[in-house]
């Protein structure tokens, strides 16, 4: 057992841990910061795997700017503390965890039969695969028109949220 | 090194996670938070890819992927406040003004 | 001059087209009467003309076809709206467009004053097309478009006073109308068409044509006499004959088609579409000629619907049902002389049935008309002297009829008479004699009882006189009553006897193939005798009960008196047929095809689609509950299932 796979072994099962947590607390609150524990687990594993610049991301943009919109959506809504919604056990619960675990089930069978998984080896450039120089190279080259777009998107995203969210005019 | 495989795996079980989630939950906002697990799973995914095959193109795409991300939750908390507004409640089964 | 032959046609439609769509604003009776009128008699102008072409032409080439435009192209069918011009059907149409142009002008006085006048000559000028249709059509299938035509006319013509209550069978007394009349003629004429229409499938299966040449020429040329197909051929279009022309059995609505108004009876049941059959089976000669077993079917019935007529119409009450039957009876007679195989001799005395009974019936309206309404002929009675003109054309038509000589009955009807002896055979004689006697009778029995004797009517009345427009075509009809039969004199008392002559080509492959007795015998002579010595002893019996001794009549009635009622009662006849097929049709197809089958089966269907529909939906709807994480769920459904066919290919 080499310090690689204990260390991503660790890792794996305290994100699927954490991420089992989140789907069933009850407090919408505390799901959120398993969330975002989880998020940060995950940010290890992008590490690991030679994505740093993404591992940052993954850091500011989703655990610190997109799970803090959804902390202010529950604190504005105070949905935090009274207003904690009975779940109930019903058929389609049973139905939708059935279809999941079959799901998951075809998922493995699809990675296990195919033909590569053996023989993948990491490159020896490895260390500079995720850096900031070469992700930014790739983004204004090759990719400058998604990159373009996504700002476009961005700005729809802004204008839409604006305009749903705001109280009528009189 | 850890085989390609694991980190497949372990990301269809976050995935699954994600799924049971959306489907389970009655709370809106879980809901949604499931549904950001599921995007990550999908990074994981993109970033493993990327890694065994010495492409960058993978990491670009989870780039993207993070920004789209962003926008949706924007849009989609924002859709929650005007429920909100409107029937006091995230519960999602009582959203059903479009039934038969 | 024989393209015109389509403005024969054409101008009876114009006037239909006018009358009928501006008939209602046009106030005058003249013009509407004049409109109607006026399209038959160009017709019969027009006819005329064509008619003195072919005369001056050679016999050989008087036949012409004049085609106007393809009509059914279908497959191998192929049939044009095309009219034969030849001896047969110029004679016809002389006979349905000058007849025909009289009742108009006859209608013209009768109709006067009544509110749906412009509907009459509307409806008169479509049955002329029809019926013009019919005899001119050089097809089977336009023969037919005229043959349904007509009966259509019939059926609204008769029942034209609709709402006018009549007696008729089958129904409680009082609660009949002439709609329920015009609607028996309808249905009966209808089953006799169908008889038709079968025959034309046939005919067109076995020669491949519906026109008159091809089947004809073919029909000669490759049958042979007795063939089982001819015989059922001509036997369902005998069928659709005995419709038509009021034989055993379809006779039945004829009687009753007397509810339509006097002018009416006297075209349509009289003079024109009731020949349609006869002139039927004569333009079929060919095919007939080739079936003898359906030349004595045709024979005995004609002789047999003779007789049976006869002894109905002696009993009758009603003025214009005696005159019914008195149609039926010579329409008898015509078939008769068209079983036996004298096709022109029966054509013959079609045309001068047509002269005398349109003169009969056209007189019974006058009579009619001036008793304001009154048809039973029991209070009438000493109308000779208020009626002079209509006494004196009535009494040339009934000796017409009786068969005295000079007059033209006597010459059709003993050539029929003499042909059933000689080519037919001496049981139809003897028949067909008895019958001329009864018909003598019976005639004359109508004419003492309503002109002659005391006035057994009230005082009230005041009879006169009819207006022109009415008594001139009874004079020019009584004219042609007489002279009528000049044209058929026969060779052994020094005549031409023209219409056989003028007929020889039409007939001349249905006498090839059979065995025809020549005329000229000396038997002719002496059976001419008895015909004329048994029309007399009719008018001489009808005079001795009727006039002289009135008191031997009433005897004979409380002596027979079971019997009379039976045959006044037509034998029962309507009541059986009620009885047998009219009440079992009915009942069927209420309980049959529409409880079970119509409201039962089909309806069910729908309805139960509709209701598999509804449950069916019903059952999906839940799916559509509106909450979105249902939706979330048949989607991972969708990807599972996707999943599992990708892995398991």
């Amino acid at each position: 057992m080499s310090l690689d796979t204990v260390f991503f072994s660790l890792l794996a099962l305290s994100s699927v841990v954490t991420a089992l947590l989140m789907v069933t607390h009850r407090n919408p609150v505390m799901s959120l910061l398993y969330l975002i524990a989880n998020f940060f687990l995950l940010a290890v594993l992008y590490l690991t795997l030679q994505a740093q610049f993404i591992a940052i991301i993954q850091i500011l943009v989703y655990a610190g700017a997109i799970m803090v919109l959804f902390l202010f959506v529950i604190m504005l809504l105070k949905l935090g503390d009274e207003q904690q919604i009975q779940e109930k056990l019903s058929v389609k619960k049973v139905i939708a965890g059935g279809l999941c675990l079959a799901m998951f089930a075809e998922l493995g069978l699809a990675f296990s039969i195919s033909e590569n998984h053996a023989s993948s080896i990491v490159h020896p450039r490895s260390e500079e695969l995720g850096t900031v120089e070469t992700i930014g190279r790739s983004l204004f080259t090759r990719y400058v028109f998604p990159f373009e777009a996504i700002s476009v998107l961005l700005l729809a995203a802004i204008v839409g949220a604006i305009v749903l969210a705001k109280k009528r005019f009189h | 090194m850890v085989p390609l495989p694991f980190y497949l795996v372990l990301s269809a079980i976050l995935f699954t996670i994600g799924v049971a989630g959306v489907l389970t939950r009655r709370n809106a906002i879980i809901v949604f938070l499931s549904l950001e697990l599921m995007l990550n799973s999908a990074n994981l995914t993109l970033v493993a890819f990327s890694a065994f095959l010495g492409d960058a193109t993978g990491q670009v795409l989870v780039f993207f992927v993070i920004a789209v991300a962003a926008a949706e939750a924007a849009v989609g908390l924002a859709i929650i406040i005007a429920l909100f507004r409107n029937k006091q409640t995230v519960n999602v089964d009582e959203i059903n003004i479009m039934k038969w | 001059m024989f393209q015109l032959v389509g403005y024969i046609v054409l101008f009876p439609m114009i006037g239909f087209i006018l009358n009928g769509l501006l008939g209602k604003k046009l106030r005058s009776e003249a013009l509407i009467g004049g409109i109607g009128s006026g399209a038959v008699g160009v017709s019969f102008v027009v006819c005329l003309l064509i008619f003195v072409e072919m005369l001056g032409s050679a016999p050989e080439e008087r036949l012409h076809i004049i085609s106007f435009s393809q009509w059914v192209t279908a497959g191998s069918l192929s049939v044009n709206v095309a009219y034969q011009v030849d001896q047969l059907s110029v004679l016809m149409t002389l006979i349905v467009t000058g007849v025909g142009f009289l009742i108009h002008v006859y209608s013209i006085g009768y109709l006067h004053g009544d509110p749906g006048f412009w509907r009459f000559f509307a409806y008169l000028n479509l049955f002329i097309f029809m019926m013009l249709n019919l005899v001119l059509a050089d097809n089977f299938l336009l023969m037919f478009l005229g043959w349904e035509g007509v009966g259509l006319c019939s059926y609204l013509l008769i029942g034209f006073w609709h709402d006018r209550k009549f007696e008729t069978g089958g129904y409680a007394p009082g609660t009949a109308t002439t709609s329920d009349a015009a609607r028996k003629a309808f249905i009966v004429n209808r089953i006799g068409d169908f008889g038709f229409l079968i025959g034309m499938f046939l005919i067109f299966n076995t020669f491949g044509s519906l026109t008159f040449e091809d089947v004809f020429s073919r029909a000669s040329a490759t049958i042979s006499s007795g063939d089982t197909i001819i015989f059922w051929i001509t036997l369902l279009l005998f069928v659709g004959a005995t419709g038509k022309s009021a034989q055993i059995p379809l006779y039945v609505w004829l009687p009753d088609a007397m509810a339509g108004p006097t002018p009416v009876s006297a075209l349509i049941h009289a003079a024109t579409m009731v020949t349609a059959g006869v002139y039927m089976v004569a333009r079929c000669s060919v095919l007939y000629a080739l079936a003898p077993i359906t030349m004595d079917i045709v024979a005995t019935i004609g002789i047999a619907t003779a007789l049976f007529a006869a002894t109905m119409g002696i009993v009758q009450n009603d003025i214009k049902k005696i005159l019914a039957y008195s149609t039926i009876s010579q329409l008898g007679y015509m078939f008769l002389g068209l079983g036996v195989g004298a096709f022109a001799s029966g054509v013959f005395h079609l045309m001068t049935h047509a002269f005398f009974k349109a003169l009969l019936f056209l007189g019974a309206g006058a009579v009619i008309h001036a008793m304001e309404g009154e048809q039973d002929i029991q209070k009438m009675g000493g109308l000779r002297t208020y009626l002079p003109k209509t006494y004196k054309t009535f009494l040339v038509a009934a000796l017409a009829i009786a068969g005295i000589p000079p007059l033209s009955g006597f010459f059709s009807k003993d050539e029929i008479l003499w042909m059933a002896y000689s080519q037919g055979s001496f049981v139809f004689w003897i028949l067909g004699w008895i019958g001329a006697g009864l018909t003598a009778f019976y005639i004359f029995r109508l004419v003492i009882l309503t002109f002659e004797g005391a006035a057994r009517w009230p005082h009230q009345k005041h009879p006169h006189e009819a207006v022109r427009t009415m008594t001139v075509p009874l004079i020019i009809l009584a004219v042609l009553s007489v002279g009528g039969g000049f044209a058929g004199v026969p060779e052994i008392l020094l005549g031409s006897n023209a219409v056989d002559r003028w007929l020889e080509p039409v007939y001349e492959k249905a006498n090839a193939a059979m065995a025809l007795a020549t005329e000229g015998e000396a038997g002719e002579f002496f059976l001419m005798g008895l015909s004329v010595l048994i029309g007399g002893a009719g008018i001489y019996f009808a005079w001795l009960l009727y006039l002289r001794r009135p008191e031997l009549s009433t005897k004979l009635s409380s002596v027979f008196g079971r019997l009379q009622k039976v045959v006044l009662n037509k034998y029962y006849v309507d009541e059986i047929y009620d009885l047998i097929v009219v009440r079992p049709c009915v009942k069927g197809s209420e309980r049959l095809l529409w409880k079970f089958f119509d409201a039962g089966i089909i309806d069910g269907a729908v309805n139960g689609v509709a209701t598999l529909m509804a449950y069916f939906s019903n059952a999906f709807r839940r799916i559509q509950v509106g909450v979105v994480q249902g939706y979330a769920l048949a989607f991972l459904l969708g990807v599972v299932v996707v999943l599992g066919i990708m892995l398991f290919r």
